[in-house]
């Protein structure tokens, strides 16, 4: 069991410093991923979920501190790496996409100059072949006429495009991991198609894992094996993608799925939102932090944190409802 | 919503904005050209498509907050533009009627100016007051209608979540007591959690103020939640126009049937055996239209003709218009 396992986390926490007070981003989450395992990570904004991933790929700002935890990439923990370690880590064996290629990309640079930067980072080959790999990448990732768009600056192409190159660099050192922060966000509905369309086609081949992050709950179903949802910081609900739409344990998570319309709707029913507002990080609620809009709230939630509850096989939820049964259920 | 009075009414508009090319000569951007659709009173129309295909564009020109080029506006009889360019102060009585929710609630609202400066601003223009007090209740009852209280109204905007934000914006827009609002992705912006709760307020204006909508989205699932007609927009063109249920059940035009097998479902199940068409490229530019049909460049059905031909806008069946030669 063990062997199958690429990363394992364990209650890592982050916290930001910041001048108005400590921000507790994420507070003590833990989770492993297989290999060739494809984990969904689902949250609105200031949820912890990009920061726990930077936390991974060790690029974390000022002021945002790993407080606590152990984050094990093949049983080797990566919070001891020293900084050569870490620049031979990332890039090599764990990768990033980001949300908004322009943002990612040196305009300065051509494309087939930084894509061909990224492969002589790691590998001493000569430069040629380097460029030899780059143009294959391209064609990986379907790109076509690949020896030109090598010569053509990041402002030449189009959104998707560039999300297609951003993919090309990540993948081009053969990483085992790749975490994608939000990579269709910014992109519209028929390019996003394409675009996870490409990354399933491409996972399916290497058999890469994969940490994708969004919070789009249609795109998790789409791509995702297994799917962890977070609220406050803290992941409230893990399982299985067919557990987490199916045999939804957490009230969030139902909610969340409540309150989205859905385009292939037989006829009109009203939306149920989730009432309130998502929480002030800088003034986390004691207890658990969803206690205030949740519609089952006892008063026990308000006070202390809920453990985690084995629902089933790889199934866990968080929440008090779950260890006291009996308690009333939620709708 | 057996009233079928047409409220607005759009004819062949058209919003070019030259632009210099690389060489100093002056091109067009063909923003939209040649829409033409109606809006009933009480209805909510939906206008999806993406980013670039002039949704935005034609919202604004509707209101002429963006003078459009060519083609004909009229609003409940009166007719707004017709072509020549008339004043925009002769807009002022319309500005009464239609109005505004933008897509951004931090970059539309004015930082230097508190919530209740915001919302009375409109007041003041209008004159909808005779004293102070009057002006100070109407400002509290509106804040209440879009769900915040009266303390807000001396808080600036900077204060307030993303959600708060666009509801003041709601609130500015109901201000002066329209009936028509033109939507502008009211809730792209906003968090998941969020964006229900925006739409159920919406949807709660609409039925107690009898409020008739303009929703423009990317979003399909939300817009075919909250419209009762549908326009799907590419490059500038209208290319298929119906009730929500029949495009949804039904879609005639190429596009439409790619952009819904594009949205993904929040079913696995449903999303595995689901079959997608995946389009090739990208949207061409629209300084640039491809000849013909603005789509043949990326329809997988493109037959000779439609390179060569525009397509005419036909009604297929009742109330269901589509611009396609092949269907």
């Amino acid at each position: 069991m063990d062997n199958k396992k690429l990363l394992e986390i364990k209650d890592l926490k982050v916290t930001f410093f910041t001048h108005a007070g400590e921000v507790k981003a994420v507070g003590g989450i833990s989770y492993d991923l297989d290999y060739g395992e494809v984990m969904g990570i689902v949250g609105e904004s200031g949820s912890g979920k990009s920061v726990e991933a930077y936390s991974i790929i060790g690029l974390l700002q000022s002021p945002g501190k790993i407080v606590g935890g152990e984050i094990l990439f093949e049983n080797k923990n990566i919070l001891e790496f020293d900084k050569k370690q870490m620049q031979d880590f990332r890039g090599n064996e764990i990768a990033m996409i980001f949300q908004n290629p322009m943002t990612c990309m040196n305009p300065v640079y051509t494309v087939g100059n930084q894509l061909i930067e990224a492969v002589l980072c790691h590998h001493k080959i000569p430069k040629k072949e380097a460029q030899k790999r780059a143009i294959d990448m391209l064609n990986l990732v379907g790109i076509n006429n690949p020896e030109n768009r090598m010569k053509q600056y990041p402002h030449e192409l189009s959104g998707g495009m560039r999300q297609r190159v951003m993919i090309a660099m990540g993948l081009i050192c053969d990483p085992k991991l790749l975490i994608a922060d939000e990579p269709t966000t910014a992109l519209d509905v028929t390019i996003q198609a394409q675009i996870l369309e490409l990354m399933k086609e491409i996972q399916k081949n290497t058999q890469m894992s994969i940490i994708f992050i969004t919070h789009n709950l249609g795109v998790v179903a789409d791509i995702c094996h297994r799917v962890s949802v977070m609220y406050a910081g803290k992941i409230v609900e893990q399982g299985n993608v067919d557990d987490i739409f199916y045999n939804t344990s957490h009230p969030y998570t139902k909610g969340l799925l409540k309150s989205m319309p859905r385009v292939d709707a037989e006829g009109y029913e009203r939306l149920i939102p989730i009432e309130g507002t998502p929480v002030d990080m800088l003034n986390p609620p004691e207890g658990c932090g969803f206690a205030t809009r949740c519609q089952s709230c006892m008063k026990i939630c308000l006070k202390e944190a809920p453990p985690t509850i084995e629902v089933g096989e790889r199934h866990t939820s968080s929440c008090w409802l779950l260890a006291m049964p009996g308690e009333g259920e939620v709708n | 919503m057996d009233n079928k009075d047409i409220l607005l009414k759009v004819e062949n508009l058209r919003k070019y904005f030259p632009i210099k090319d690389g060489f100093g000569k002056m091109k067009n951007v063909q923003a939209v050209e040649n829409v033409s659709f109606y809006i009933n009173k009480g209805e909510t129309f939906g206008l999806v498509g993406e980013s670039g295909c002039g949704k935005t564009t034609l919202g604004r020109s509707i209101l002429r907050l963006l003078e459009p080029t060519a083609g004909k506006i009229t609003y409940d009889g009166d007719v707004i533009f017709d072509g020549k360019l008339k004043k925009q102060s002769k807009m002022l009585p319309f500005r009464r009627k239609m109005q505004i929710i933008f897509q951004d609630p931090s970059a539309s609202l004015d930082p230097r100016m508190t919530v209740g400066e915001i919302i009375g601003e409109a007041l003041d223009i209008h004159k909808l007051y005779e004293n102070k007090k009057q002006r100070t209740e109407r400002i509290n009852k509106l804040l209440d209608m879009v769900g915040l209280n009266s303390e807000h109204s001396n808080r600036y905007p900077h204060e307030f979540s993303g959600g708060q934000q666009q509801r003041i914006g709601i609130a500015r827009a109901l201000a002066v007591e329209p009936e028509f609002i033109v939507c502008d992705e009211p809730i792209s912006a906003l968090d998941v959690s969020i964006q229900s709760q925006i739409v159920n307020m919406l949807e709660d204006m609409q039925n107690e103020l009898g409020l008739t909508y303009l929703f423009i989205a990317h979003d399909l699932s939300v817009v075919r939640h909250i419209s009762d007609r549908i326009g799907v927009m590419y490059l500038g063109n209208m290319v298929e126009l119906g009730a929500s249920h029949e495009l949804y059940k039904n879609p005639l035009h190429p596009y439409t049937k790619t952009l819904l097998s594009a949205v993904p479902v929040p079913d696995p199940k449903v999303s595995k055996s689901r079959k997608r068409i995946i389009l090739d490229g990208e949207i061409p530019s629209p300084m640039n239209p491809p000849s013909g049909c603005r789509f043949h460049t990326r329809c997988p059905y493109a037959v000779e003709i439609c390179s060569r031909e525009l397509p005419e806008w036909r009604e297929i069946d009742k109330e269901h218009f589509v611009a396609c030669h092949i269907v």
